[in-house]
């Protein structure tokens, strides 16, 4: 096992090496490319047998991916934010084909305004498709979620496609120390590609997803892909279980930090979760016994562990990183859904919207946010809903805003 | 073409590889191209479909397709091809499975794909040269949802969203052409009713690599309104008029298999179909009539004679 620094890009890439991927389906979007470029150089200097293929769109290259896996090889596939909104058709449709393979989506804001900075839309727009998701909140958790997806996407009770989610920029490009996984051990945890009794063979006719006529045949189907996903939580800890062995590194459905003793809780996905973690640090030291839960495993949701942790405490806070219009944070909404009805459930779950489009949330805001759950506590009443943005941002956008009127005024009074 | 196995009609294939009872219409053109190019191609193959009249033969759990299948969606079954000629070629190259086993990749979708949705899947199955078959069943129309104009409509000609009195008002895409554009490796037009035609190029089809388009005109009983007994009737005028030139692209030219020495007037292949009646009733559209006639005598004019 060797240590050096590598970007999240990198280390995507290095999960789909250590994995031997036979094929990889690619079209570049920022700020996925570098994984692409990255094996593209691998396929062509040989430290990779297999091909790329470079698709004209990310429609037809999920459905290039979907259609080699129900060929009989491994597939890995990258892409970010409006490419994964332009593959959705087939996002749903792979999964419904009940193919493997493992997606790694960089998150990046979605259109409109066009940005290429990070928030979480992108991702959860996949979140009823059938796909897994996994969600990562360092460069190493990138590398291992890879080598685990495959298992888990391959398991006999699981059969479906998976994401990988990575935050773009902040993990995407940002170096961090990797532990590479020695090759034949990582070759051996993943296994050679279990085809499942996929495959076209001459002499061997496979109808795949073909028509149904009437909901009895749909409903089963689908149903049959819902509760694939729920024998994908059993077989998840079977298969973290075993990489703890080998690597020594434990990724469980969530992670939970400092949450025993705690009264209160930050609740959030992907690599913001180590600010968030940074800040818990800080509080404790200020007395005040607060605690994370970051699910790692978005679908499918991990619900009885996330009671367990949130069982018994004060407050917690849900700080999305996403915005459903018209409703509110995302995982505000499905916590709500799995604490409501239970037993000695937080009374408060307070909802936080923040780093949308990349922007950052301050060590301050994360304070701010614990003051109003020991406030929110004492009162017994749960704050509003609120988007995290400052004073002094708001002064900054007005400016901006008085430069794109003005100027449109000037080229109005002067035509050329 | 004097290597061609098929000289005469007896030459034909008599047993069939699709299975019959498929819940395709009476007299459909589509069916009956494709059951001739299915004898002559063979089963070695996956079809890769694309929404349209066709996704309906392979109905849960029934499949008159004695090879494989794979329904992909309406905008992408030529990624889907690529993504099976690309995972057989890994197979192969690693050696995961025996030569004898490999499959032929065939893209079967109707003009609604192959003119519209899935233009650039095909265009970036051309640019990557990828060796694939692509058969489409051209009935002018999206025929499954309604017979709804498509961009292979043909001018004029009334569907369930040109129902007004001149029709559509497009003219039909020339996707012979655009593919032609690009180089592939074969290109031909096709239709059910001249079955020796047909199968000498799907024959030709079998044996070259890269990017091929067969290219059917299918008349469609229920669409185009005609009795669906005459369906071969109507292919035979559809080539006799000269609306459907039976032609080919290989080895770098276009060549026509069969020049109508004294086409018939395309309003014999017109008046038969009820999406063409109001250029009849309850008076004759001379102009509109005119205008049909004149794009096909324009066609023929700038083809040189074999």
């Amino acid at each position: 096992m060797t240590r050096q620094l590598m970007t999240g890009n990198a280390a995507a890439a290095w999960g789909a090496r250590l994995a031997a991927v036979d094929y990889v389906p690619a079209f570049p979007i920022t700020p996925q490319t570098e994984i692409i470029e990255t094996l593209a150089a691998w396929f062509d200097d040989g430290s990779m047998q297999g091909r790329m293929t470079v698709l004209e769109s990310e429609h037809s290259m999920v459905t290039a991916a979907g259609a080699a896996a129900a060929t009989g090889v491994r597939v890995f596939t990258a892409t970010s934010s409006q490419g994964l909104l332009h593959a959705m058709e087939m996002i749903y449709t792979v999964a419904g084909w009940r193919v493997p393979f493992v997606l790694v989506n960089v998150s990046r804001g979605l259109s409109a305004p066009i940005t290429l900075e990070p928030d979480h839309n992108d991702v959860l727009a996949a979140r009823d498709s059938g796909f897994l998701q996994l969600h990562c909140s360092t460069c190493q958790e990138v590398l291992d979620s890879v080598l685990i997806a495959y298992r888990l996407a391959e398991h006999s009770q699981v059969r479906l496609p998976i994401i990988v989610n990575q935050d773009g920029f902040y993990l995407s490009f940002t170096r961090e120390p990797v532990q590479l996984p020695d090759p034949k051990q990582a070759r051996a945890f993943v296994g050679d590609f279990d085809m499942g009794g996929l495959g076209f063979r001459a002499g061997m006719p496979e109808s795949q997803a073909v028509a149904v006529l009437g909901g009895s045949p749909y409903s089963y189907f689908r149903y049959e892909c819902h509760l694939a996903m729920q024998q994908a939580l059993n077989a998840y800890d079977e298969i973290a279980g075993e990489f703890e062995q080998r690597f020594g590194r434990y990724h469980g459905v969530v992670e939970a930090f400092l949450t025993d003793n705690a009264d209160y809780l930050f609740v959030m996905m992907g690599c913001f979760a180590t600010k968030a973690k940074h800040a818990v640090l800080q509080l404790r030291k200020a007395g005040v016994k607060i605690g994370l839960l970051r699910p790692r495993l978005f679908r499918p949701l991990p619900e009885w562990r996330i009671r367990d942790i949130c069982r018994g405490k004060k407050a917690v806070a849900v700080i999305d990183q996403n915005l459903s219009l018209g409703k509110g944070g995302v995982l505000h909404a499905e916590l709500t859904s799995v604490l409501y009805g239970q037993s000695d459930m937080p009374a408060i779950v307070a909802s936080f919207i923040g780093g949308l489009g990349g922007r950052d949330i301050s060590q301050e805001e994360f304070f701010h946010i614990a003051e109003i759950l020991q406030d929110a506590a004492i009162s017994g009443q749960t704050p509003a809903p609120r988007l995290l943005y400052t004073q002094t941002e708001f002064r900054e956008f007005k400016k901006l805003q008085a430069i794109a009127v003005y100027e449109r005024h000037e080229s109005k009074e002067q035509p050329t | 073409m004097s290597e061609t196995i098929y000289r005469r009609m007896k030459d034909l294939p008599s047993t069939h590889l699709l299975g019959a009872g498929t819940a395709a219409c009476a007299g459909c053109g589509g069916m009956q191209a494709l059951h001739q190019i299915y004898d002559v191609f063979g089963d070695k193959t996956v079809f890769i479909n694309a929404a349209g009249c066709m996704t309906l033969l392979s109905v849960y759990p029934f499949t008159p397709f004695s090879g494989s299948w794979l329904y992909s969606a309406m905008g992408s079954a030529p990624a889907g091809a690529q993504g099976v000629r690309d995972a057989l070629d890994i197979l192969l190259a690693k050696q995961r499975i025996p030569a004898e086993e490999d499959l032929s990749a065939v893209v079967l979708t109707g003009d609604g794909s192959a003119y519209g949705m899935g233009v650039s899947a095909t265009s970036g199955a051309i640019d990557r040269n990828l060796d694939f078959l692509y058969i489409c069943y051209d009935n002018e129309g999206y025929g499954n949802t309604g017979q709804q104009f498509s961009s292979a409509t043909p001018h004029g000609a009334k569907t369930a969203t040109s129902e007004g009195a001149a029709g559509y008002p497009g003219f039909k895409k020339d996707l012979f052409s655009l593919w032609v554009a690009n180089k592939p490796a074969y290109v031909a037009t096709v239709i059910g009713s001249e079955p020796l035609d047909l199968a000498r190029k799907v024959e030709k089809a079998k044996q070259i690599k890269g990017p091929r388009l067969l290219l059917a005109l299918a008349p469609c009983p229920t669409g185009w309104g005609f009795d669906p007994a005459d369906s071969s009737a109507i292919g035979h005028l559809a080539v006799k008029t000269g609306i459907w030139p039976l032609k080919e692209y290989v080895d770098g030219r276009v060549v026509h298999n069969k020049i109508p020495r004294e086409r018939l007037p395309v309003e014999d292949y017109l008046q038969k179909q009820q999406r063409f009646a109001h250029l009849f009733r309850p008076q004759r559209n001379e102009a509109l009539l005119q205008e049909i006639q004149n794009r096909v005598d324009d066609y023929w004019d700038k083809v040189e004679p074999e």
